[in-house]
């Protein structure tokens, strides 16, 4: 047998072995903590405890028979700073927040790329290009290691919120326990899936084989996603409780308490998230194959590799802001108190701080993109051009972080004559904020659109009239996100205000859409000027991949945080109180710390499994290479 | 013919740096220097990533920058430049850093988060659910709408104009005595975002009855329910979006 064989095997067993133990040992903790919460009650909620208590001293018949449902379930415990177990040593407000938080970046890591890798098959498999199955199998190879580090993150949370927190766990494993053991088994079925999609890749490369492994990876997607938005019903109900009364009395019906008023908006955001998400990260780490690589071939593959993770990163932001948008609107339908902490309130600062970091974004997918015109030389009849796309851009990037309220030195409060700014101040509201990132959004667009057809002259006879018709499109497109922006946005009442939102979007939509379908029917069978040669880019736009990947992963982080902490002193918002003694709200630097130290540990194992990746195809090849 | 690209980017910093200075010197409503900070920040990056997109550009750029270091007859040149940027630098930062007797820049936010529930006028509000009574006279009874406008605009002018001022725009008698200063309510940032029930909570409680969570909140906004009746309270409310021509944030139309 082949030593490169054994090796493998020997890796899968270790690695299935490691991850059925885990599972185990994870399940029998849930299986002991549901059992305690369905048969050891007391305790749950100590004042609930003493008024039955006092209830059942009372003789019978003084008292009506109580509500059938409240024996069977409990109000929300009303819990004082003792009912929080301390650990000497240890916060476990922090602990908690920066585990869910690694376990949340690394899970959307491993939901997304068996979706990009999917469709990566799919398009290998549909165009016969070898180099797709390499690629979608390199992918899934990076995201194995993240899959293990999930499940460990996965436990530790677990055992955090158990030790930190057991009265809420109670509670809601009280509403949720047949999701959580739904949600255990799927994991079981979706690491199953997994392993043999990834050690089963060669194998099944041929014939049906493939349509078999094609149809793993698609059951491995489907559980994947289910179990996010398993996870997303748990935490969507902590914020907009739903089939309980206001005493937190679970109904009895847990579809009421899944399909809560945030749960299909957080799902929509998370799994569009995820894609960009997935993409950034194996941007990056194409980024780091690119820049260490050796020989030109390496360098070519690798090119290619970074720029199809970015456009994928690029297909999943450009419907990001409106799915984030969609969120956070009902959000604020849901509580008027919540949307003001959000978007007026404390957290508005935060915000900014996203405004930027969702920028930073934007500058940096369309920097690789115009570095990416080096590939050809018949780029030069657009690299004329970025200077007035980077102009929209930034212009428009201003706007957007434009806060509603002004940093004011006292001094500069003075010569203002007060807090309010005539001119800026009307781009501190979310109408401005729409039209910027509408516009942004389509001029990314065009920057790809131009990149496109870098290497390209169209043939076709109605090529003028093609581009006629696309520049006329981006006109009008402009010019109705404006109209709506600024009339609806300002001179009108806030329901056709936020109604606005909507067609601003579809006109965006519709630039992208149609623009593109036109652009593949005039370039089909285009002339090539001079070839794309991939490998021929410039190694400071690799850091514009690197960029990508640690804005969104503290984008993330950020509005984990705000998301979360809008509860404010609440575990389940208006009906579970959070009486710990962390039960505050922490000041923006203290927040934005937290975070930036969660990043810096994520960066840290990332480059770690990329660096795993790297070695174990380093060994693949000097095996190769000896036989 | 083309300008050099070094050259090309100090003249685009120099050009956005007086836009944004613009409105202070021209219009007298200077941009803060917190935003002047982060709009140059990004309009310098922006510039630079166009100019580095492309080889022969980026060589366009760096290149003088390069010759400058490294070309043993630009001595003279080296040396100006290296006494000059480490003096600029050391002299921004002596700028940002040194002392000064200027209070401390607040850091405060529009609106407070509102609670669910209000306790005013004795009586218990939830302001989820809370509307304006008056606000359908709107359309159902409008010369009944006007006399209450009216008599909104006397509550105002007998009480709030003091501080809010004649036109509503926060520029009162007495608002320079405060800081926070009182609100603007012309401004589109304010009112004009709300819901009725946020401004009838924050009339009736004033600043006393701002929320504990996310404080500190400043205001010496007086307790009202303590001296106008509920219904004076509506009826200003109606007053304060019709003479700004606002309409209330709301979720029908």
């Amino acid at each position: 047998m082949r030593l490169s064989s054994i090796v493998v095997k020997k890796n899968l067993l270790l690695k299935m072995g490691f991850t059925v133990a885990l599972f185990f040992f994870v399940s029998l903790f849930a299986f002991q903590f549901l059992e305690s919460t369905k048969f050891f009650p007391i305790g749950v909620d100590t004042v609930y405890a003493a008024e039955q208590a006092v209830t059942a001293e009372k003789p019978a018949g003084a008292e009506a028979k109580p509500d059938a449902k409240k024996e069977e379930y409990q109000p929300a415990p009303k819990l004082t700073e003792k009912d929080y177990p301390q650990v000497k040593g240890i916060n476990g407000r922090i602990m908690a927040w920066l585990v869910a938080q690694l376990h949340l970046w690394f899970a959307a890591f491993v939901l997304a790329v068996p979706i990009l890798v999917f469709i990566v098959e799919i398009i290998g498999m549909a165009t016969k290009d070898k180099r797709y199955d390499k690629m979608a199998y390199e992918f899934i190879k990076v995201s194995l290691t993240a899959y293990s580090i999930t499940a460990v993150f996965g436990g530790l949370l677990l055992f955090t919120l158990v030790i930190f927190y057991p009265d809420f766990m109670r509670y809601m494993a009280n509403i949720f326990s047949p999701t959580m053991l739904a949600y255990a088994f799927l994991f079981f079925a979706e690491s199953a899936c997994l392993y043999i999609y990834y050690y089963g890749w060669h194998a099944m490369e041929e014939g049906t084989a493939k349509w078999v492994h094609l149809t793993i990876g698609w059951m491995l997607n489907i559980i994947g996603t289910v179990l996010m938005f398993l996870a997303n019903a748990w935490v969507s109900f902590m914020m907009s409780p739903h089939g309980v009364d206001a005493a937190g009395v679970f109904e009895g019906n847990i579809w009421h308490a899944i399909h809560n008023h945030l749960w299909n908006p957080l799902n929509l955001h998370r799994t569009v998230a995820n894609v960009a998400y997935g993409g950034s990260i194996i941007g990056a780490y194409a980024a780091y194959k690119f820049l260490s690589a050796r020989n030109t071939e390496e360098k070519a593959h690798y090119d290619w590799m970074g720029y199809t993770a970015n456009f994928i990163a690029i297909c999943g932001l450009l419907p990001l802001p409106f799915a984030g948008y969609w969120l956070i609107a009902e959000i604020y339908a849901y509580s008027q108190q919540m949307g003001i902490t959000l978007m007026g309130g404390v957290f508005a600062w935060l915000f900014i701080i996203q405004a930027v970091l969702i920028g930073a974004l934007f500058l940096s997918v369309n920097y690789y993109l115009w570095c990416g015109m080096e590939r050809s030389k018949g780029a030069e009849r657009y690299t004329k051009y970025i200077k007035y796309i980077a102009f929209v851009i930034v212009a428009c990037f201003l706007v957007w972080f434009t806060p509603h309220t002004l940093i004011m030195t006292p001094g500069e409060l003075k010569a203002l004559g007060g807090p309010y700014h005539k001119y800026l101040g009307p781009l501190g509201i979310m109408p401005a904020k729409n039209t910027a990132v509408n516009i942004m959004l389509i001029f990314t667009f065009l920057s790809f659109l131009l990149y496109r057809r870098c290497n390209k002259i169209a043939t076709v006879s109605w090529a003028p009239i093609g581009n006629a018709i696309q520049a006329a499109i981006f006109v009008a497109a402009i010019i109705n996100i404006c109209i709506l922006g600024i009339y609806y946005g300002y001179f009108t009442n806030t329901v056709l205000k936020v109604g606005s939102s909507v067609p601003q979007v579809a006109s965006t939509l519709f630039v992208i859409i149609s623009c593109m379908i036109i652009d593949v029917f005039m370039f089909k069978g285009a002339k090539e000027v001079a070839p794309l040669q991939w490998g021929k880019i410039p190694d400071r736009s690799q850091y514009a991949l690197f960029i990508l990947a640690v804005s969104f992963t503290w984008l993330m982080g950020l509005m984990g945080f705000i998301r979360s902490a809008i509860r404010q002193h609440w575990h389940v918002y208006t009906v579970f109180r959070d009486n710990s003694p962390d039960a505050f709200t922490p000041t923006i630097g203290y927040a934005t710390k937290v975070v930036s130290i969660g990043v810096i540990i994520f960066m840290a194992i990332v480059i770690f499994i990329f660096w795993l990746a790297h070695i174990s195809g380093k060994k693949n090849v000097s095996q190769g290479a000896h036989h | 013919m083309k300008i050099p690209r070094l050259l090309l980017f100090v003249i685009i910093v120099v050009i956005s740096y007086g836009i944004f200075k613009a409105p202070g010197i021209l219009l007298n409503q200077p941009i803060p220097s917190s935003l002047i900070v982060m709009y140059m920040f990004f309009a310098v990056v922006t510039t630079l990533l166009w100019i580095t997109s492309t080889e022969k550009d980026m060589q366009g750029l760096v290149g003088p920058i390069k010759t400058m270091i490294q070309d043993p007859t630009k001595k003279t040149l080296r040396n100006i430049v290296f006494v000059i940027v480490p003096l600029v630098a050391g002299g921004i930062t002596y700028t940002q850093l040194k002392p000064s007797y200027e209070a401390p820049v607040e850091l405060r936010s529009i609106h407070p988060a509102p609670p669910s529930t209000v306790k005013a006028f004795g009586k218990t509000f939830n302001l989820a659910t809370l509307v304006n009574p008056y606000r359908k006279l709107e359309k159902e009874d409008p010369a009944k709408f006007t006399q209450l406008v009216k008599e909104g605009g006397e509550v105002y002018f007998k009480n709030c104009f003091y501080c809010h001022g004649d036109k509503l725009d926060g520029k009162g008698h007495y608002a320079h005595g405060f800081n926070p200063l009182p609100l603007a309510f012309t401004d589109i940032g304010t009112i004009a975002q709300l819901q009725e029930s946020f401004v009838f909570w924050r009339i009736s409680t004033g600043g006393p009855g701002l929320p504990k969570e996310a404080a500190p909140w400043v205001s010496a906004m007086p307790v009202w329910e303590n001296f106008i009746t509920e219904d004076e309270v509506w009826k200003v409310i109606l007053f304060l979006y019709n003479y700004t021509g606002y309409a209330p944030r709301s979720w029908e139309k």
